[in-house]
């Protein structure tokens, strides 16, 4: 066989294997799908607001609630020390986070 | 189109037969080019596996959660709070949650034990995340002793343990009665952790947390989008921070790939006056050398695309599992759903594929220009 031949021949191959991987394979199955959705009837009944990926520290355990100086938490001008303080990212809220809530009412309902 | 095709197979024969003249070097190449990709691949694979994981189950969690801040600090909602809220409209249920830590010593771990109602969960007995219960080597009907802050000791039977497929979300969670929660942390009666509301209506969030900041000052409401923001914004902090770690190695490759790509050796110099010489076009010269760049580029994307594929999706991201767990003693174990985002791949393959294949041309179009005999002699 030439090797033109068999060079194109694997990387059509391999071309396929792409295709078929990426295209057929990704998606959820059946299987998946029921997971996803007893994960999120998991939230919804527990209220559970964010992923336990970083367990290490409190205040990274749920970095959507945690309170915005967090890192600094344990005495002023605490320097972060947990890994996981170079990964989670700051929020990102603006500045004056209230500033789009106020002067919209003026009394409670 | 017959002698075209035939012409091109014998360029394609000739380049290969010109590769592997320089094997150590091309087979170096492809290595270093697929690995580059893999690495690229794996950390776009994963990022937007775990994205749409957040987004699709966290899209249940509470419409707005309202803590109350006391000197910039999360506070513990007061007895008389929940009734301070009043009726608002749109609101159609409010309730008083109530969550903690708990450092446990034994392992160097941190939990998150929360309150359920009793009939959920009975006095005694508590629910535990399956990667706990691994940690602690526990099973439904054994009993595990925590010391509370308060230094006393309290026994608990396990009851259950939640499923291992939602590790993602409850690893580390201890979920006990509501009266054993205050037992526990002494919590005073009447006071709750914060408050989960849920309102209908998704246009009416807003107005209800405008109402709250207005009604309640020292009150902070997080609503879901905010939730599901910060993890949006975690992992893209996340994908870049990998990033720009990488760039010192992604640098160093687009150097040799550059080096390789554009800068034309002696030998390959002379290669091209001789093809020159026994008659070969300009033309024929430069599409011999796109079908190299091709074969290289193409080959790497492939096997770099279809190796992060498996390592991401059926190995765990064990590449990247040491960067995510950082101190975590509790790690939960996942598989994502595989998520494939097309756009993410053809940028992938706009930046991986396309580059080389141009930087092998301009080279190779200098040198074919010039006179074989120079070219040569060069």
């Amino acid at each position: 066989m030439r090797p033109s031949t068999l060079v194109l021949a694997l990387l059509a191959g391999l071309a396929l294997a792409f295709a078929v991987i990426f295209g057929h394979f990704s998606g959820s199955t059946a299987t998946d799908a029921e997971r996803l959705a007893a994960n999120r009837a998991l939230v919804e009944r527990y209220g559970l607001t964010d992923l336990a990926l970083f367990t290490e520290a409190r205040y990274t355990r749920h970095p959507s609630q945690a309170d915005l100086h967090s890192a600094f938490q344990d005495h002023p001008a605490a320097l972060e020390h947990f890994p996981t303080g170079s990964l989670v990212s700051p929020r990102s809220l603006p500045l004056f986070r209230d500033a789009p809530l106020a002067g919209k009412t003026t009394s409670p309902d | 189109m017959r002698p075209w095709l035939e012409k091109q197979l014998h360029l394609i024969d000739f380049t290969l037969v010109s590769l592997a003249r320089r094997k150590t070097k091309n087979v170096g190449l492809l290595l270093a080019y697929t690995l580059i990709v893999f690495v690229l691949a794996s950390l776009s694979l994963f990022t937007h596996a775990l994205r749409s994981e957040a987004s699709y189950v966290l899209a249940g969690s509470p419409e707005v959660i309202l803590q109350r801040m006391v000197a910039g600090r999360h506070d513990l909602i007061p007895a008389g709070y929940l009734e301070r809220i009043g009726r608002i409209r749109g609101v159609q249920k409010k309730e008083g949650r109530l969550w903690g830590y708990y450092y446990d010593p034994v392992v160097n771990a941190n939990y998150t034990f929360m309150a359920r109602p009793a009939s959920e969960v009975a006095d005694g007995t508590i629910m535990v995340g399956s990667a706990l219960a691994r940690e602690r080597g526990l099973a439904p009907g054994n009993t595990i002793s925590f010391r509370s802050y308060a230094g006393k000791l309290f026994g608990f039977t396990v009851a259950a343990v939640l499923s291992p497929d939602s590790e993602l979300l409850s690893a580390d969670l201890v979920l006990l009665s509501e009266s054993d929660f205050r037992r526990f942390f002494e919590y005073p009666e009447g006071h709750y952790t914060d408050i989960a509301l849920s309102v209908a209506n998704p246009q009416e969030v807003r107005t209800v947390a405008a109402k709250l900041s207005a009604a309640l000052p020292d009150s902070r409401p997080i609503l879901r989008e905010e939730v599901l923001r910060t993890y949006q914004s975690l992992f893209d902090w996340r994908e870049g921070i990998v990033l720009t770690v990488l760039a010192g190695a992604i640098l160093a490759f687009a150097i040799l790939a550059w080096e390789k790509a554009s800068g034309l050796s002696a030998e390959e110099r002379r290669e091209i006056g001789i093809l020159k010489a026994i008659g070969w076009e300009t033309s024929d010269v430069i599409r011999m050398k796109v079908w190299e760049g091709l074969i290289i580029s193409l080959t790497a994307f492939l096997l770099g695309g279809i190796a992060a594929y498996v390592q991401v999706f059926h190995f765990g991201a064990a590449v990247f599992a040491p960067v995510l767990k950082g101190w975590s003693v509790l790690y939960p174990r996942f598989t994502l759903v595989p998520a494939v985002d097309g756009l993410q791949i053809a940028t992938l393959f706009f930046f991986t594929v396309v580059p080389y294949t141009a930087a092998v041309l301009v080279p190779i179009w200098r040198a074919a220009i010039t006179d074989p005999d120079a070219v040569m002699r060069a």
